[in-house]
């Protein structure tokens, strides 16, 4: 039996020592009303052989289709060291480091974490992740309403450019606390959330701001005008930012005058592999003011009895083991080996590498906007600065035409149909600095010959303009 | 020495970004950073160098014994991170089409079939990132449930008081209010004490058994009577499913909705902290809240059930579909386990445990409830040690550090002072249970010869006793140029 | 067995309050508890010009190993809070029944301060929680 290690003399050593006839005997508190005779539904034992074959013939039979699909999740280079490290034993069979003397890898290891978020963010304070970037945009709501205290109305403006599904969970996760998203419309001709959709709401109490940057269209926010205008009027300022795109773009510790208060994302993009959505990392960082509203664990640095430098958990009786009913957050185990893995990527490209393949990135999109937005009614949509994705029209059914790419092994992008009707047939696409010339090029021609055979035809909802 | 300190103005790592620099003044200078980032500047070799050695100085399950109650710390089989790392897996897009998910799918929904069968419930899901989000999914399923029937005057969550602290900060993010059920001096929950307060108000209890006082609740079925008379439902906290699994089903013993953490029973990765996966079972009447996506076979094909087919699911928890890849680990284990390895991880795990607790007692340690069977985890309470040496809880953990040991649990739950759960797991070999008894047997002889000695372990760790007072005091979270 | 000064009156969630004999109070925890919480780490008050009712909580006292609630044994009008604990959270080990007050109140129901404990029925609560 895999794993178990007890030979038959041991087992009749321990049982003397315990004074029981059997193992059976061991479970006579248990109700025999209880007591499970056998489980059949399960298959038999499999030798490590055996799952071996199974999961490379599974593995396989979904091919590795060349992917132009981002929308939340991305395909960039790892290098090789990155997961090599993480999984040492030493790493990925550790503990949480409640023991921190015994922990000084991994403590070490998340404060350079949190000193490279904010780094990169331009905040104050970064935690030791949270489960992913929707989750983490839904803790970000809770601390806002927690941290505003001059605002009495669990009321937050969410614009529609934040990603559909983001969204969705913020909702399915802050509802049962009577939070109140208030959504707002993005502008149809820049893909952007216009300041001017704010008049409405001035002098309204909001407790906060949701800005996102880049946004789900890849689409560059105002970020300036919108973090002034939340603070003007009372409420807090939470970014939504992809950490990859901040090597390049103004960080939100930036933003506006005073900077977000907030900010929140998704940490994929820096060394997790797309492993079907997970699992990735969230990353959560705030200003000094509130650091102690902050959910999940954070490390510090300290010193130990001889006064040598030394990294431990702290701010812990905030978290759900003391706090309780009162807790930040019910959050315990959070996502540390994907914390891993994001540190030694960002060790290893520095501020020089991340801006290479952020540039890359842009780059390419370029380059797969151009290429597709040549075939004839092909059109890109929203003329405002993108980062890596963008918003095409189709002149045939999205959903039959990435289909049919995929077919010919090309991931072509998202269909925006259901999240986003008012767009018509409209796909969102991204190309990552893995995408080569060729694969472009490739993607081009079998998009132009699918539109070709399929073209003109479209589900009869006419896009507005 | 942090990775920081290491770093020389415009070193980096030239082959892991791409070797001509694209152009981006395409993008306009508003939303240009004005600095780059400060980031460590370090060459691959560095890095690699640094991230290695860190490594060293953790203990680990592949380094050391790491008897933490209720974090079930067993073998991390390598086959199970090697084959969900093959790279048709792991480089599987989440919004990749059906026709080319079919072997993720099959995996996904066969794990979901084994978890039913296994919790003894109607339908899985296996979405939930972590035991504490399986816990916000089945409370807030409750919820909706209760919505459902338009019954609003259901506002309390019981929990006993020995509860994990994410038991009642779970309820209250569902909105709920907490009560606290005392547990009695025999370790089960005081039955007489739970009638007095179900009532009209009461959405649901939340219980673990076995409980996390490390035994076997034995009036579960009367508490299941109780709270259901009483129109609630239970909840189920798998923590400690490895004590049971496949000896007994939590939907056996009355309950409407189970988490698992994967992470423990199915032993996939701690990884320093996770990530982890908690999925969710439910009872018939809860099978429309299941959080969403799940998998479904329709004839031989695997297709998405979401937010689409799914109206009254409580919806989704994370961006896609949880932690994928802790999922792939845990199918590949259940895989390896078979419907012949899983009642023998409760056999083993139990039996080693009771084991652990004789040898204990007879070096002279105080079992809480020695009354009770331990099950696969039982808690000793160092209280007359604490009192008579002036030696405590926390002094013999990081003691135990320095015989190679990781400390049991300490001070949880709170409802037993001064106390030590210890969890040895199933693929803990005699030999080495018999080394932390007798390491544990040593430490009382120190403390009673050496108490001043023993108060100020760890010595042979990367660091002595460290000061989380000061770390709390004067906040330092991150590394900033110039600072230090 | 902690100090438990005679001239002060006392709640059972271990607040202790000194009625300046001018309608107002001033409010900390005992020396019980800040040895229960251990060395302080963070104090979260009231701020100036909260209303605060008996019974309800109105700040926070934070360890390495808790963080309690403190309960207001006093309705009315928080006048002064201490300041200086936001830098010396310590203070309140140091001297719970002196320098480590935490705010000061407005009475608003005077005979509230008949329903709180004196020294020895404070002494009792403190001997019933020793197990």
């Amino acid at each position: 039996m895999p794993f178990i290690p007890h030979t038959e003399e041991e087992v009749q050593e321990m049982l003397a020592a315990i004074g029981a006839a059997s193992i059976d005997d061991l479970f006579d508190e248990i109700p025999a009303s209880l007591r499970l005779s056998q489980l059949d539904a399960i298959p038999s034992a499999l030798s490590e052989m055996e799952i071996d074959h199974l999961m490379n013939k599974r593995a396989l039979q979904d091919g590795q289709p060349v992917c132009f699909l981002g929308a939340g999740a991305y395909d960039h280079h790892i290098p090789a060291a990155v997961w090599q490290i993480t999984t040492r034993g030493e790493y990925y069979t550790a503990y949480t480091p409640y023991q921190a003397e015994a922990s000084q890898g991994t403590l070490q290891l998340l404060y350079e974490f949190q000193s490279m978020m904010v780094a990169l963010t331009g905040m104050d304070v970064s935690n030791a992740s949270l489960y992913d970037g929707a989750s983490a945009l839904a803790e970000a709501v809770l601390m806002a309403v927690r941290a505003n205290r001059k605002s009495k109305s669990k009321r937050i403006l969410m614009p529609r450019t934040v990603h559909p599904a983001y969204r969705r969970v913020v909702r399915n996760i802050v509802k049962n606390q009577q939070i109140e998203l208030v959504e707002l419309p993005f502008d149809p001709q820049g893909g952007h959330t216009d300041p001017a959709v704010l008049e409405q709401y001035q002098g309204e109490d909001f407790a906060a701001l949701v800005i996102p940057q880049p946004n789900f269209f890849g689409v560059l926010e105002e970020v300036d005008a919108l973090t002034d205008w939340a603070h003007a009027n009372g409420a807090l300022a939470i970014g939504v930012v992809n950490p990859l795109a901040l090597a390049l773009l103004n960080p939100p510790g930036e933003w506006g005058g005073q900077g977000a208060d907030i900010c929140c994302g998704e940490g994929q993009p820096l060394g997790a592999p797309l492993s079907s959505g997970g699992p990735y990392f969230g990353f959560l960082c705030c200003k000094q003011a509130q650091v102690r509203q902050m959910p999940g664990r954070i490390i510090g640095r300290t010193e130990d009895l001889d006064g040598k430098v030394g990294y431990t958990l702290t701010l812990q009786a905030r978290e759900q083991h003391i706090r309780r009913s009162k807790a930040t957050s019910n959050i315990c185990t959070n996502q540390g080996l994907m914390v891993t893995a994001a540190t030694i990527h960002m060790a290893l490209l520095g501020s020089e590498g991340l801006e290479r393949a952020a540039a890359a990135c842009f780059g390419n999109t370029r380059k797969l906007v151009d290429a597709l937005g040549a075939i004839p009614g092909v059109t890109p949509l929203f003329d405002r600065p993108a980062f890596h994705e963008r918003v095409l029209r189709l002149p045939a059914q999205a959903a039959s035409v990435l289909r049919s790419l995929a077919a010919h092994n090309v991931l072509g992008g998202l269909d925006l149909s259901r999240d986003y009707p008012e767009l018509g047939e409209a796909i969102l696409v991204c190309a990552t600095e893995k995408r080569t010339g060729d694969e472009i090029a490739a993607y081009a021609e079998k998009l132009a010959r699918v539109i070709q055979l399929q073209g003109g035809v479209t589900c009869g909802l006419v896009p507005k303009e | 020495m942090l990775i920081y300190e290491q770093s020389k103005t415009g070193r980096y790592a030239p082959a892991q970004s791409p070797l001509d620099k694209a152009d981006v003044s395409g993008l306009p200078e508003q939303f240009r950073r004005k600095r780059s980032a400060a980031l460590p500047e370090v060459s691959e070799m560095q890095a690699v160098r640094h991230y290695t050695r860190l490594s060293r100085k953790n203990f680990s399950i592949d380094t050391q014994f790491y008897p933490l109650g209720s974090c079930t710390m067993k073998y991390n089989p390598r086959a199970c991170n090697s084959l969900a790392s093959l790279p048709g897996l792991v480089s599987r897009h989440p919004e990749a089409p059906e026709s080319h998910s079919q072997g993720f799918m099959a995996c996904m929904y066969e794990l979901q079939e084994m978890l039913r069968e296994v919790t003894g419930m109607q339908a899985v899901s296996l979405s939930p990132a972590a035991g504490a989000q399986g816990e916000f999914a089945g409370v807030a399923m409750i919820r909706a449930y209760h919505e459902a029937r338009g019954d609003s005057a259901r506002c309390e969550i019981l929990a006993p008081d020995a509860a994990h602290g994410t038991n009642p900060a779970t309820a209250v993010m569902c909105g709920y209010k907490v009560r606290e059920i005392p547990t009695g001096p025999d370790g089960d929950v005081d039955l007489e004490a739970l009638k007095a307060v179900v009532g009209p108000q009461t959405a649901g209890i939340m219980l673990t058994n076995p409980s996390t006082l490390g035994v076997f609740d034995r009036k579960i079925e009367a508490i299941a009577k109780t709270v259901h008379e009483a129109g609630g439902l239970l909840y189920y906290d798998g923590a400690n499913l490895n004590a049971i699994l496949g000896k007994v089903r939590p939907g056996a013993m009355g309950f409407d909705v189970i988490h698992m953490n994967l992470h423990k029973t199915f032993s996939t990765p701690h990884g320093g902290g996770g990530p982890g996966a908690g999925p969710v079972g439910v009872s018939e009447r809860l099978i429309p809240y299941l959080p969403v996506p799940m998998v479904t076979r329709e004839d031989d094909q695997y297709r998405w059930l979401t937010e689409q087919e799914c109206p009254e699911s409580i919806g989704r928890l994370t961006a896609f579909a949880g932690n994928a890849g802790v999922l792939l680990r845990a199918y590949i284990y259940a895989r390896m386990l078979g419907r012949e390895g899983m009642p023998r991880v409760a056999e083993f795990s139990t039996l080693n445990a009771n084991y652990m607790l004789k040898q204990l007692q007879a070096v002279g340690f105080q079992a809480a409830y020695p009354q009770r069977r331990a099950t696969h985890e039982f808690i000793i309470t160092l209280k007359k040690q604490a009192k008579e040496l002036g030696v405590n809880t926390m002094d013999f953990a990081k003691r135990l550090l320095d015989y190679g040991f990781h400390a049991p649990t300490t001070y949880f739950p709170l409802l037993v002072p001064e106390c030590l759960l210890i969890e040895p797991t199933e693929t803990e070999d005699k030999a080495t249970l018999d080394g932390f008894i007798d390491a544990m047997g040593r430490i009382l002889e120190e403390a009673k010869e050496d108490p001043e000695m023993v108060k100020g372990a760890p010595y042979s760790l990367p660091v002595k006793r460290l000061d989380d007072v000061k770390a709390a005091r004067e906040l330092d979270l991150a590394w900033r140029p110039g600072a230090h | 067995m902690s100090n438990v000064p005679n001239d002060l009156k006392y709640a059972k969630s271990h607040e202790w309050v000194r009625d300046e004999e001018d309608g107002t109070v001033f409010v900390g925890i005992t020396e019980h508890a800040q040895e229960l919480l251990g060395d302080l780490v963070f104090v979260e008050l009231p701020e100036v010009g909260d209303t605060v009712d008996a019974g309800s909580e109105c700040a926070v006292v934070e360890s390495v190993k808790a963080a309690s609630d403190v309960y207001s044994p006093v309705s009315g009008e928080v006048i002064a809070i201490n300041e200086a604990l936001a830098d010396a959270p310590e203070t309140v080990n140091q001297d719970a029944f002196g320098d480590g007050w935490l705010f000061q109140v407005k009475l608003s129901a005077p005979a509230e301060l008949d329903d709180l404990l004196d020294a020895d029925a404070y002494s009792e609560v403190m001997e019933s929680e020793e197990h």
